[in-house]
């Protein structure tokens, strides 16, 4: 891949160890995202990916090991100043605001910018990314289907401007056309240049929208690659993908 | 027919009083699902630091007009700091602990209050000096005074304040995105400690208007009287669902006129066994009565969450 070989990774993992619930989620796992890139974490359920993201995000702090964003040291950096400094999590089961409406929503996204002007132009953006969200931006979100609040996680996570967008596990809970929708929105969004970390159940599905791999077991990166070399792999094969 | 009348008068006014109260434990619980219960005291403490504010200014030949704004607005400022401060040092803390420690701890705080008060103002009863004529008017038979007009008329003008600033602004909107997930708003850069703490401070500047309010209503501050006031205007919140600002608003204007209208009446309906220092009363069954058979309130109904 083309990588400038002097610019580090846009996102830097090393031996990362958390700990939730008395529970050792993550053992020590390595990962990294250059910039401009695609990336699925795959896994089974209780493998430790949603722990994983949340630490990313600074909802859960390390026991061990480094995050290294943009060539900060993020353990000490609060959540919600890593909004700031590009980093946005969709999170598992979508969180969004039910008793606010979808525009209000989408302003929440835009909160920590100060380029104030720009969001109304954004706004628009999205009910253009989103058209459904614009038939509906005066309604409370609470009141949206799973899909559309798929949708209204995602415009309001990239309201934020962010440089590296996390998913977790976008297609839960949709029915396939609307998980097929959504995938096109983050092909859509990928292909604009954002760094993406998509965090799916969905092997196949995962591997063949993103370029690069990982695979976690247990709180472990078990596997990574190409996307191609994954989806031919038995063990992926065999694990995730049915035989 | 005039006794009716001036009942509703009475009932709005105390009323209007009951929901600026009323506000500050909705908000807080909203925020964080604590009753904050020491919030009566910081009504008591508002009522305290303005009068003697009054007392210093007036002696220092301050004209009563310009005195009483800057009483109000030092009495806002000490109170928000107060309410800033029982955040910071008696609740976050205990952001994780179980429930039951943050409310004890609440009590707690409420009795430590009472106590710096009585250290600071004594025990006796403050007057409240007369700063303004305060005309009687007579509406329909019912007389109504230029404090009572005052009174109502900027508790309504503060919570339309409040509702805008809760529904329009950027601040706001924080609030209730922090109200209903903290993750998701931390998701959002919202820092939630210092929502937490502004979300204080307004419910504690309401407080100060209200123990102004009552004081210069009754012409009486006490460092007791934040106790039942408080109790009454957690009686209000819940009546009109916990958590919920319009509900506040309702609950207070409805205990208001429940009591004032309970203590007007209560002579007749018990053919003159029970009297109108009753009225505390009424504020306590209308609590049984919510919690009985309508817990959440008039107005607390939440959306459904879809998965």
């Amino acid at each position: 891949m083309a990588h400038e070989a002097n610019l580090p990774p846009l996102l830097e993992v090393r031996n990362l160890q958390v700990a939730y619930g008395g529970i050792h989620a993550v053992k020590g796992i390595d990962l990294h995202i250059w910039a401009g890139e695609l990336v699925a974490l795959i896994g089974s359920n209780g493998a430790g990916k949603t722990t994983m993201l949340k630490t990313l995000a600074g909802l859960l702090h390390p026991a061990g090991g480094q995050i290294k964003y943009d060539g900060n040291n993020l353990n000490d950096v609060a959540a919600h100043r890593r909004v700031a400094m590009g980093m946005a999590l969709v999170p598992e089961g979508r969180g969004v605001f039910a008793r606010l409406t979808v525009a209000e929503n989408l302003l929440m996204g835009a909160y920590s910018r100060n380029d104030r002007h720009k969001i109304a132009t954004d706004l628009e953006r999205m009910y253009a990314l989103f058209p459904r969200l614009a038939e509906r931006r005066g309604q409370l979100a609470g009141t949206l289907s799973g899909g559309e609040q798929q949708m209204v996680a995602m415009a309001r996570a990239l309201m934020s401007h962010p440089r590296l967008l996390m998913l977790d596990e976008p297609s839960m809970g949709l029915a396939p056309l609307m998980v097929q929708k959504i995938f096109e929105t983050i092909r859509d969004i990928a292909a604009l240049g954002m760094s993406i970390l998509l965090v799916e159940q969905n092997a196949k599905l995962a591997l063949q929208t993103a370029k690069r791999g990982y695979v976690m077991e247990s709180g472990a990166i078990t596997l990574s690659g190409a996307s191609g070399e994954l989806l031919g792999s038995d063990a992926v094969q065999s694990a995730y993908l049915g035989g | 027919m005039e006794i009716l009348l001036q009942q509703i008068i009475n009932g709005l006014v105390q009323g209007s009083v009951y929901a600026l109260v009323a506000l500050g434990y909705t908000m807080v619980y909203g925020i964080l699902g604590l009753i904050n219960f020491a919030h009566g005291e910081v009504v008591m403490v508002g009522a305290m630091l303005a009068l003697s504010a009054l007392t210093a200014l007036l002696g220092w030949g301050v004209p009563p007009l310009l005195a009483l704004p800057i009483s109000l607005i030092l009495a806002m400022l000490g109170c928000m700091v107060l309410g800033y401060g029982i955040e910071r040092i008696a609740y976050r803390p205990l952001r994780h602990a179980p429930r039951l420690a943050p409310l004890i701890t609440a009590i707690g705080v409420s009795i430590v209050l009472q106590n710096l008060a009585m250290m600071v103002w004594g025990r006796q009863y403050h007057a409240f000096p007369q700063l303004i004529a305060n005309q009687p008017h007579l509406i329909g038979g019912a007389i109504i005074n230029d404090i009572q007009i005052i009174i109502f008329i900027m508790a309504l003008a503060i919570m339309a304040g409040l509702m805008v600033v809760v529904h329009r602004t950027r601040l706001g909107r924080a609030m209730r995105a922090v109200a209903e997930n903290q993750h998701a708003a931390q998701l959002m850069g919202v820092d939630i400690n210092r929502v937490i703490s502004i979300t204080f401070m307004l419910g504690s500047a309401l407080a100060a208007v209200a123990g102004l309010m009552v004081s210069a209503n009754y012409g009486l501050a006490h460092y007791y009287m934040g106790f039942l006031l408080g109790l009454k205007a957690f009686t209000a919140a819940v009546l009109g669902g916990i958590g919920n600002l319009r509900g506040a608003m309702l609950g207070g204007l409805l205990l208001g006129l429940i009591e004032s209208l309970g203590a007007g009446y209560i002579g007749d309906m018990t053919g003159g066994f029970l009297g109108s220092h009753y009225q505390d009363v009424f504020a306590f069954f209308v609590l049984i009565a919510v919690l009985v058979f309508r817990p959440s309130g008039l107005l607390g109904e939440r959306i459904a969450e879809r998965a």
